[in-house]
């Protein structure tokens, strides 16, 4: 069997701006080889959840500047867990303090990228978690 | 729908139990330039189709990169009012560069959104080439969207999205030379058609919300026509030929090619003993070649 591209969902959930962060790494994604369901701006975390298990997607990227991210992640991770998509990576990125990343952490949240970060560490991280997930079976 | 994405070989065994369940949606495929509107339309359409109580299935098909093989699979973005309906069910998917394979993985798709239970599923693909533009055909009912940005009426001819389509939609109306480009498109049709019933043309604007009831009740119209006088059923007949037509290509494709018939490695083989072999002379030993295996086998 060929494996299958990794399938992201990449989404702005909460209230706050534009969306040009998100369409950055949506298409750096794209550009590493991986198909990226673009969900666009101020989803629910409920919509969010609906989307990821309509598009059986690998992992869920959610782009946060608003300050939200604690309720947020988690009412995202909660939902995932709930709707049987206990697999699927959760990953993101916006101006989150490292004390809260690691709290994330400690909820199956997996890392956080922050404004330092490249969007090839990004795709490094996404490639070699679902690799990982893919290789001890939890996902196909 | 993973497997049937997937074009996984455990999809025809899946098959089987989806199989008595099957028929009762109506699928109409939605094709058109990039940019055209497809997706913000079929959102007015979906919305339309669901105050009515209809469930509604949507398989959504962007390119993939040529480059990385990744994509980016915009079109639910434009239907983000229908995202917490139970009542519809979006999936996108990537061309993959599938040769012949995507038009598999659509069908196999929308077979599982009409075993679902969905009344109408809708098939949104790019029209740019005659691939894309199939797939869109192999539905009971064709929709082919342009807009005025969209180059003259002659672009969409060489594309071949003039003989495709069952009703045509100029989108954007709203933007000027809208007008144009429906007048100029019923002018040609009525021409080809001489004096026959040929698609209509409707001006319709996503934005704006206009043009949209009258749509549906076109499409709804003319899937009640063309079901009540059995062209529905000689299309989905065609369609299954067709359709089966190319499973039986991927089969033999996949078994010629495979590493017991031999054939890959007679092909290596031949052009490095003999780099000038005339490419053809080459193609009719190796089909030989494959024949003769074929009856020492069975
Ligand atoms: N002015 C105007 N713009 C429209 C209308 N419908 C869609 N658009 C705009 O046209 C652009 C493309 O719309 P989409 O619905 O994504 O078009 P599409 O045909 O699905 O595009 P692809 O799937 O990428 O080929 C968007 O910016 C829309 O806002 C309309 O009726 N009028
Ligand atoms: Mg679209």
């Amino acid at each position: 069997m060929t494996t299958a591209p990794i399938k992201v969902l990449v989404a702005k959930p909460g209230l706050d701006g534009h969306d040009r962060g998100a369409k950055v790494v949506a298409a750096a994604l794209r550009d590493a080889g991986m198909e990226v369901v673009y969900g666009g701006l101020h989803q629910t975390p409920e919509a969010v959840v609906e989307m990821a298990l309509q598009e059986d997607v690998d992992v869920v990227g959610l782009s946060i500047l608003s300050g939200a991210h604690m309720t947020l992640f988690l009412e995202v991770r909660r939902l995932l867990d709930g709707a049987g998509l206990a697999s699927v990576l959760l990953t993101g990125g916006g101006i989150i303090p490292a004390a809260d990343a690691e709290q994330l952490g400690g909820s199956g949240v997996g890392k956080l990228f922050g404004p330092g970060t490249t969007l090839g560490e990004l795709a490094a991280y996404i490639e070699a978690e679902v690799g990982r997930r893919r290789a001890a079976g939890e996902r196909t | 729908m993973s497997l049937a994405e997937r074009s996984d070989p455990r999809f025809a065994e899946a098959h089987r139990e989806l199989a008595p369940r099957l028929g009762v949606a109506r699928r109409i495929g939605v094709t058109g330039p990039p940019g055209a509107g497809k997706s913000s339309l079929v959102e007015e359409l979906l919305l339309r189709w669901r105050a009515a109580g209809k469930r509604l299935g949507v398989v959504a098909v962007d390119p993939s990169s040529p480059f990385s093989g990744g994509a980016l699979l915009a079109d639910r973005v434009r239907m983000s009012r229908l995202a917490l309906d139970s009542g519809v069910f979006i999936r996108s998917m990537a061309t993959r560069g599938m040769f012949g394979g995507l038009a598999r993985a659509t069908d196999d798709l929308a077979d599982v959104l009409d075993a679902y239970g969905c009344d109408l599923v809708l098939l949104e693909t790019v029209g740019v080439g005659q691939s894309e533009i199939d797939v869109a055909r192999s539905t009971d009912l064709t929709v082919v969207v342009l807009h005025p940005g969209g180059g003259d009426t002659l672009q969409a001819m060489k594309a071949g999205l003039m003989e495709a389509a069952d009703l045509y939609l100029v989108n954007k109306a709203d933007l000027p030379g809208a007008e144009r480009v429906a007048a100029e498109l019923a002018d040609m049709l009525d021409m080809r058609a001489e004096g026959a019933t040929r698609p209509p043309v409707l001006l319709a604007s996503a934005t704006r919300g206009d043009g949209l009831d009258q749509a549906v009740a076109t499409l709804d119209r003319l899937l009640a026509e063309s079901e009540a006088s059995g062209r529905l059923l000689a299309r989905r007949s065609a369609n299954a030929e067709r359709r089966v037509r190319r499973l039986v290509d991927a089969h033999l494709t996949r078994e010629a090619w495979g590493t017991a018939a031999g054939l890959d490695d007679a092909l290596k083989r031949s052009l490095a003993s003999d780099p000038a072999i005339s490419p053809h002379a080459l193609a009719e030993q190796l089909v030989r070649l494959y024949g003769a295996g074929r009856k020492e086998s069975s």
